[in-house]
C-alpha cells in the first residue's frame, strides 16, 4: 500500500509504518546490528499490558522540572520553557504520569563520561529533569536550549538540537521514549534518526512550536510540545 | 479526528543520568524470603554485548495482581510495597539484573489463565523504538504449554527464547538477543 493510500484512511490507525520508525533503518548505522529481523509476535491485549506503572506516587522534588536551578549558579545558554499536554489516543489527558527528560548543554555536550565531543561541560548544568503531568495532562520544564552536536554516524554528521523525553502514560502499552526537536532546524534533512520517521506529518509531531503565550517577557522563550500516547483508552476507529 | 500518537525515537547513548541514576533494579530487598534474581545479557546481531541498553520490567505480585487501579479483583491481595516495576542498565558488559519475586498467574484473553510471566521493554541506542518481550519461568511446564501467548509462537526454538533457565540458588537467567539466528521473540501489540 502506498503512503498516500495509508493516509487516505482517516482516523486512528495503529499502523507502525505511519507512526513509529522501523527497527531497521540502515542510514542510522547502529540499527544494522540491533534491529530485530524475525517477524514480531502479535500480543493480545491482557492485563499484563493494559496496566502500568503507578510511578506517579514517587516523590518528585520541587525543582526537578527546573534544569537551570540544580546547581549553585545558572547554566549558560538560551533559557527556555518547554510545556505541553500529554493525551491518549482519544484526546483524554494522561494525568499524574511521570515524564523524564535529558539533553545536552547549550554547547552540545552531555555530562556522560563517554561523550567525547570537544565542547565545554557546564558545571551548572546536568541536563536531567523530571515532573508529573497535572490533572489536565500538562507538564512544564525550564531548561536551556540544547546545542547541536556531531556524531560518527556518517561523514560530517550532526544531530539537530533535541530534548529526550521518557513517558509512561497509563499502561505498559503506552510507554514511549521520544525526542523533541526545535522548529526550523537546518539539520533535519541529514539526520537519520529524525528521518527514520518516514511520514511527513508524523515528523512534524516531533517538532515543538515556538509559543509566545508560554514565553515569559524579559526572561525565557517558550516552546510547546504536545504528546499523544497509545494506551488503554485508545479505541481505534474502523478502517474504511 | 482523534490525535495521532507521537512517534518513538531512540533513547540514544546517554540516558544514564536521567533514567538510571537511581537504582530501581530491586523490586524487593535481596533478603526478602521469596526473592529471586533474574539476570542476563543483551547481545547484538554480531553476538557482542550491548552495554548501553536499558531494560525495564513490569509484573504482577505473588497473588497475580498488578499494582494498578485497572486491575482490581476483590479476592486478590494488593501489596502496596510491591510496585511491580523495575529498571536496569547494562553498563557491565551488557548485563542486566533484577531482584524480584515470581509473579502469580494473571488472566489472559477470554479469561484463560496465563502462565506466570514478566513484561520486558528494552531501549537502546540503535533501537528507534523499544523491543517488547516476556520472561517466563522454568518448572512451569504445564502452565507454559497452556499459555495463550507462548502457544501462539509456532517455532519451538523461538518460543524457548522466552523461558528463563534455572541457575539454582534463586537465580534465573535469560539472555536477550536483539538480532541473529538466536534472536529473542519480540512482540507487537494487537488491538
Amino acid at each position: 500500500m502506498t503512503q498516500q493510500a495509508r493516509r487516505g484512511n482517516t482516523g486512528y490507525r495503529r499502523d507502525d509504518a505511519d507512526i513509529h520508525p522501523p527497527y531497521l533503518y540502515p542510514d542510522y548505522v547502529s540499527t544494522r546490528l540491533r534491529a530485530p529481523k524475525k517477524p514480531l509476535i502479535k500480543l493480545p491485549k491482557t492485563l499484563s499490558d493494559t496496566t502500568g506503572l503507578a510511578y506517579g506516587r514517587d516523590p518528585i522534588g520541587e525543582l526537578d522540572n527546573d534544569l537551570t536551578r540544580q546547581h549553585a549558579g545558572e547554566p549558560l545558554g538560551e533559557r527556555i520553557i518547554v510545556t505541553g499536554r500529554v493525551t491518549d489516543g482519544d484526546g483524554r489527558p494522561v494525568r499524574n504520569s511521570l515524564l523524564e527528560i535529558w539533553q545536552a548543554n547549550a554547547a552540545g555536550r552531555y555530562t556522560h563520561q563517554n561523550d567525547r565531543h570537544p565542547a565545554p561541560l557546564d558545571p551548572n548544568f546536568s541536563g536531567a529533569g523530571r515532573c508529573l503531568t497535572d490533572d489536565e495532562g500538562r507538564y512544564r520544564f525550564v531548561t536551556v536550549k540544547p546545542g547541536a552536536y556531531p556524531w560518527k554516524n556518517h561523514d560530517n554528521a550532526w544531530r539537530p538540537a533535541h530534548i529526550h523525553l521518557s513517558l509512561f502514560g497509563s499502561a505498559f502499552r503506552s510507554r514511549l521514549i521520544t525526542q523533541m526537536y526545535f522548529p526550523g532546524d537546518p539539520l533535519f534533512y541529514q539526520d537519520p534518526i529524525f528521518q527514520s520517521v518516514r511520514d511527513g506529518e508524523a515528523q512534524q509531531r516531533l517538532i515543538s512550536t515556538f509559543d509566545l503565550e508560554t514565553t515569559e517577557p524579559e526572561w525565557a522563550l517558550g516552546y510547546r510540545f504536545d504528546i499523544v500516547l497509545e494506551g488503554r483508552d485508545a479505541t481505534p476507529m474502523e478502517d474504511h | 479526528m482523534p490525535p495521532k500518537p507521537t512517534p518513538s525515537q531512540t533513547i540514544g547513548p546517554f540516558p544514564h543520568d536521567a533514567l538510571l541514576a537511581e537504582d530501581r533494579s530491586e523490586l524487593v530487598p535481596p533478603d526478602h524470603p521469596q526473592a529471586i534474581r533474574i539476570e542476563g545479557k543483551v547481545y547484538d546481531g554480531a553476538g557482542e554485548p550491548v552495554p548501553d541498553a536499558m531494560v525495564e520490567i513490569w509484573q504482577a505480585n505473588r497473588a497475580g495482581r498488578y499494582n494498578d487501579p485497572e486491575d482490581d479483583p476483590e479476592d486478590l491481595p494488593l501489596d502496596d510495597s510491591f510496585s511491580g516495576f523495575g529498571r536496569s542498565g547494562t553498563v557491565e558488559g551488557g548485563r542486566f539484573s533484577f531482584v524480584t519475586i515470581k509473579p502469580g498467574s494473571v488472566p489472559g484473553p477470554g479469561g484463560r489463565p496465563q502462565a506466570p510471566h514478566i513484561m520486558v521493554s528494552i531501549f537502546a541506542r540503535g533501537l528507534l523504538k523499544r523491543v517488547v518481550t516476556r520472561i517466563y519461568f522454568p518448572n512451569e511446564g504445564e502452565a507454559n504449554a497452556q499459555d495463550p501467548v507462548l502457544s501462539s509462537i509456532e517455532d519451538p526454538e523461538l518460543r524457548q527464547t522466552l523461558i528463563a533457565r534455572d541457575e539454582g540458588e534463586g537465580v534465573l537467567r535469560l539472555d536477550i538477543h536483539l538480532q541473529g539466528d538466536d534472536q529473542t521473540a519480540f512482540f507487537e501489540f494487537a488491538d
